[in-house]
């Protein structure tokens, strides 16, 4: 029975606007030349970021607990690390924010993780675009 | 510096944003994506107002 070969494209064609997205939303569609989008993923997502930290969100760190406990703060860690340099700059210059009691500042970390899922789907969408899955 | 934002302030903020990158992501072609990013603001907001509004009555 024939097996379906499912072709992974080549590493050089999408590593590097794939992991310019990453460090900067929107970079890697700059990389593609895809400027207004590039613009737009930019303003929208560093945007969100910004937001969250003037809301005083707080970054998740690496906890382990019950199974709850493990997936909420491993999923929002990794959710505040797509947002690449705004996390990295952010954490660099000392921002740190223990959980508030306030809505506002719940609303904050959840603006800071969704920035990230949203970077996510930029760097999904740069990738189709580099490998021509997408026009 | 700490921004007081109250819960509709937030909610159309993210709205506005996530509808961005949905947006420019979303579709193929300009018009459709500007189409489609209108389209999910307009279902945030229904989805705001209207639960909104549910809760509201719902609590009595």
């Amino acid at each position: 029975m024939p097996q379906e070969k499912h072709m992974i494209p080549p590493l050089q064609q999408w590593a590097a606007p794939v992991l310019l997205g990453w460090l900067l939303p929107g970079a890697g569609h700059f990389y593609l030349k895809r400027w207004n989008h590039g613009i737009l993923l930019l303003f929208a997502i560093a945007g969100m970021f910004g937001f969250g930290l003037l809301m005083r969100g707080r970054m998740f760190e690496p906890q382990s607990g019950d199974l709850f406990t493990t997936v909420v703060h491993y999923g929002g860690y990794m959710a505040d690390m797509a947002n690449g340099s705004l996390y990295f700059v952010a954490s660099w210059l000392g921002y740190h924010q223990e959980q508030l009691a306030h809505a506002v500042a719940d609303y904050g970390t959840k603006f800071l993780v969704c920035a990230g899922l949203l970077n996510i789907l930029a760097i999904v969408d740069v990738y189709e675009i580099a490998v021509g899955e997408k026009p | 510096m700490y921004l007081n934002l109250t819960h509709l302030e937030a909610a159309l903020l993210f709205a506005l944003f996530a509808s961005i990158v949905l947006g420019v992501i979303g579709r193929d072609s300009d018009k459709e994506r500007i189409r489609y990013g209108l389209g999910v603001f307009g279902y945030f907001m229904a989805a705001i107002f209207g639960l909104g509004w549910l809760m509201y009555l719902g609590h009595g």
